[in-house]
């Protein structure tokens, strides 16, 4: 890989795009180079970043445990957990970085959980077989995001960085082919501004929130991967979400956001439902010979710690069959009486002791005494604009980092993968791809009265006119609601080509009523949550429809693509390596057209793809 | 249930402001207050009227964006609850809840129950960090730290940089964040170094993003909702005197705020 010379490396300008662990630290490390960086976000602060509220750790093959860890299991069982569909070598790349990752990250000072000695603790995470998970309380990614956020004020203060907050980018600029810089509009005074670069980053996480409720923050979106993919970046996988399966269950329709708790939760609580249906004793009254351990029952090795989307997928069974609890019937029991006995209430309390505070704080129930009420809710995506071994997506200069790619979790992320991956793109990833980029292309000079600016410009201006001028009789939010339950009946954890083909119909009919109907109050030069709230919805209703069509397309179920025709005799999910083992990357081909599908084929030169049994 | 909000509304930071009242019927004790003001603004918005503007985004605690004072504590009476985390059921039929914004002139006000934090950004930017570059780390175990003081570095490093400690001091200061940070690194072998440069530097920045003096009221850790001690201001104190005598010929000089009311920059 070709070098930018020091002397030259502040003549070029880059834009990063979001400000998590990916961008943050991408910002972070390419300013400590000596690039000239601009950062946005469109939150008050990077701090604020989603990548915070990640809790229960990061994974690394350090093998401090002694316990049979190496690089090689690390990368083989991200390989299988995903259900044998990322590239090989992409995440053989991100298990050797991920030791350096927590050696950065101990440098910055981040709090990890340590021994008495003083040594770095770890833990076992999400049902592995080694304990490489590295953890600061149940607050992981909060610290990680801080060391990132340090990190990047300490460059802002030197003045390589510029921070750009309270700032969202609303398109791509393309020149000659190569992306050349991004339009944005300013939350605040609703200045729409122009900003060129060598090269575009973008790290603005994943879609989760098409569903509309989901774990994702409110303002997570779609919109600048979803720009992206309009001006000619492949959109690959979409299809791959994933379901966390322990969230505190939905409780009414003014919801506006699920509630993850800690997978940890798992190792010592017991997953449960009555064995009869619509039994509607408090649990504690249920006796312990009229409980189903369905996951103990079904999974006897692994049990309570089968990976997500089994676990998921398990408990939605459980439910439609009429076995759920709570008063939607849209929960199961995850009790802790059976490890209060084992290991006493003291201990339960230092293991789990925040969690179950903000259950109670949530819900008013004491889960100390009352097994917690799970549920299933999305929680990450796996798919994302379609990156190449460099992070490089098919527009040149246009790189994308962390959640918003699709590389390295193929069809199902493992526990604590996704703060491993962040950091891996943006530290040890980006500084050496987006050089080598730099220093074996040439840059002309953009002008800001080019006609693909001026194009690029007058269409995100239109577009907040159209908005604000529709004035119809329905809230953003109210068809925001109604698309992510289209998209969560049809395109959640269960899929058929007959359901998918009416949730495309659907989203379709919405999608026109939303252009005719959905009113947006105030104007474009003010701070607007509506507006800008309507913009991303705009994006969910096409990305919504692109991922039903990918889900259709792709007849096999494999990790969190879970197509109900195809399925084992025991009610796994069933691939089809024939046929389906590659990388579906859709382009675009202008509005109301057919995505065009590209397949990159999926070559397993190490690990021998295999059924995933857990039982 | 059915209770009311009086809300401060206010444009923007040019125009004035003033409390308006909203009755709002169907409060659910499950909802989050800020689901009782999404509730609120889904009316306003099919009435025609703007909706009230207030920040958040994970609404799971640990962001740090939401925040406004409630019936004149920030976060409301819940203790360690952000206003996302805090429940209508600690409410009852027919109350009147007072919501404002954080009011420091270090936080201009941006709109109805929006300020601007930036500098709390520029705090940080003056030293709240230890300065090491990607790539010079040597292996996280060649630095041992003992459990306890790990313990007390997560402590301090629990902060979401949430403003309800400004908020709820009288004199608007900015003790607990800046504390909070200066004992995160500096309990830490990784801080040592800087510690007494790092104290300097960030209370400089501090005093010269005009957030009060600290008067020991303890007022600030009442109101954060991660209940970060107070202790972490006497640690702040120690380091900056120890530096202060150690570095006279040293001091730095704060950068001078650029925060311009309602610019979001």
């Amino acid at each position: 890989m070709k070098l930018v010379n020091p002397a030259n490396k502040r003549k070029h300008s880059l834009i990063i795009v979001g400000s998590g662990l990916a961008g943050g630290a991408a910002a972070a490390s390419l300013g400590e180079l000596g690039y000239k960086v601009k950062c946005f976000c469109f939150q008050d602060s990077p701090r604020r970043a989603h990548s915070i509220a990640a809790q229960g750790g990061i994974n690394a093959a350090k093998n401090y445990p002694n316990d049979g860890e190496s690089v090689y299991r690390l990368f083989y069982d991200t390989v299988k957990g995903g259900d044998f569909r990322a590239r090989e070598g992409n995440v053989y790349r991100l298990a050797q970085i991920s030791g350096k990752i927590i050696d950065q990250c101990v440098a910055q000072g981040v709090p990890f959980a340590r021994e008495y000695g003083g040594s770095l603790s770890n833990r076992s995470f999400g049902g592995a077989q080694v304990s490489r998970t590295f953890y600061a309380r149940g607050q992981t990614g909060q610290q990680l995001l801080l060391g990132a956020y340090q990190a990047l004020e300490r460059q802002i203060h030197a003045g390589s960085v510029t921070m750009i907050p309270r700032t969202e980018m609303l398109d791509l600029i393309v020149v000659d082919g190569k992306a050349r810089g991004i339009v944005a509009r300013n939350l605040v005074s609703g200045e729409i501004s122009v900003h060129i670069a060598d090269a575009v980053i973008i790290a603005s996480g994943g879609y989760s929130n098409v569903y509309y409720l989901s774990t994702n923050a409110k303002g997570s979106n779609a919109t600048a991967i979803w720009r992206a993919y309009k001006r000619g970046a492949l959109f690959a996988n979409p299809c791959f979400t994933q379901i966390h399966p322990t969230c505190i269950p939905v409780s009414g329709d003014y919801q506006s956001k699920l509630t993850l708790m800690s997978e940890s939760l798992r190792n010592d609580g017991r997953i449960w439902v009555p064995k009869k249906k619509g039994d509607s004793r408090p649990p504690n009254e249920i006796p312990e010979e009229e409980r189903d351990y369905y996951l103990e029952r079904r999974y006897p090795s692994f049990g309570n710690l089968v990976p997500r989307d089994v676990a998921s997928r398990n408990a939605k069974a459980m439910c439609d069959e009429g076995y759920g609890v709570g008063k939607t019937g849209l929960g199961v029991y995850l009790d802790f009486s059976e490890a209060i006995g084992r290991l006493g209430e003291k201990t339960v309390r230092e293991r789990y002791g925040n969690l179950f505070d903000m259950y109670q704080r949530i819900t008013d129930e004491d889960p100390y005494k009352v097994p917690m009420r799970i549920y299933p809710a999305i929680h990450y995506t796996m798919g994302g604009l379609w990156v190449d071994y460099q992070l490089q997506s098919t527009i040149p200069g246009l790189f994308v980092l962390g959640e918003a790619n699709f590389s390295d979790h193929g069809a199902n992320r493992l526990g604590a993968s996704a703060l491993m991956q962040g950091l891996s793109d943006g530290y040890f990833i980006i500084p050496y791809t987006v050089g080598n980029y730099l220093a074996t292309n040439k840059f002309a000079n953009v002008d800001v009265a080019q006609p693909e600016v001026k194009e690029a410009i007058a269409s995100v201006q239109q577009r907040i006119d159209k908005l604000l001028s529709i004035k119809g009789k329905r809230t953003v939010d109210s068809f925001h609601r109604e698309l992510g339950k289209i998209v969560w009946d049809y395109c959640g954890m269960a899929r058929t080509a007959g359901g998918l083909e009416t949730a495309i119909g659907k989203i379709r009919a919405l999608r026109e009523e939303y252009w005719k109907d959905v009113t947006v109050p105030g104007s474009g030069d003010d701070l607007n949550e509506s507006l800008e709230k309507a913009g991303r919805v705009a994006d969910f209703f096409e990305l919504a429809e692109l991922m039903c069509i990918d889900a259709r397309d792709r007849n096999e179920s494999c990790g969190g693509h879970f197509r109900e025709e195809y399925q084992t005799p025991e009610g796994e999910a069933q691939r089809d390596d024939e046929r389906y083992s590659y990388v579906a990357a859709w382009g675009y081909r202008g509005p109301g057209a057919q995505p065009e599908l590209t397949k990159e084929p999926l070559e397993f030169n190490y690990v021998h793809p295999s059924q995933r049994s857990y039982k | 249930m059915k209770l009311t909000l009086k809300i401060w509304r206010q444009k923007n930071g040019k125009e004035k402001g003033a409390f308006v009242r909203y009755p709002v019927d169907d409060v659910d004790p499950e909802m989050s207050i800020l689901e009782c003001l999404d509730v609120l603004n889904e009316s306003l918005i099919l009435r025609g009227e703007a909706p009230v503007a207030f920040e958040h985004d994970c609404r799971e605690g640990i962001c740090g964006s939401c925040g406004f004072v409630i019936n004149g504590v920030p976060h409301g009476p819940e203790r360690a609850t952000t206003a996302c985390q805090l429940t209508m059921r600690h409410f009852k039929e027919g109350d009147e809840l007072t919501l404002e914004p954080w009011r420091a002139n270090a936080f201009p006000l941006v709109k109805d129950l929006v300020v601007n934090r930036r500098a709390f950004d520029h705090i940080i930017q003056a030293g709240g960090y230890v300065s090491v570059s990607t790539g010079q780390a040597p292996d996280g175990n060649t630095i041992l730290i003992g459990k306890e003081i790990a313990d007390e570095s997560m402590d301090a490093a629990a902060c979401i940089g949430c403003g309800a400690c400004v908020a709820a001091c009288p004199n608007a200061s900015a003790a607990l964040f800046t504390g909070a940070k200066i004992t995160h690194l500096g309990v830490l072998p990784q801080g040592e170094p800087e510690r007494e440069r790092r104290a300097l530097a960030m209370v400089a920045q501090m005093n010269a993003e005009g957030f009060g003096n600290c008067t020991n009221i303890g007022e600030c850790t009442g109101a954060c909702p991660k209940e970060i001690p107070l202790e972490v201001i006497a640690k702040m104190n120690y380091d900056y005197v120890c530096g202060s005598i150690n570095r006279r010929d040293d001091l730095p000089s704060p950068v001078p705020p650029v925060v311009t009311a309602g610019s979001g920059a």
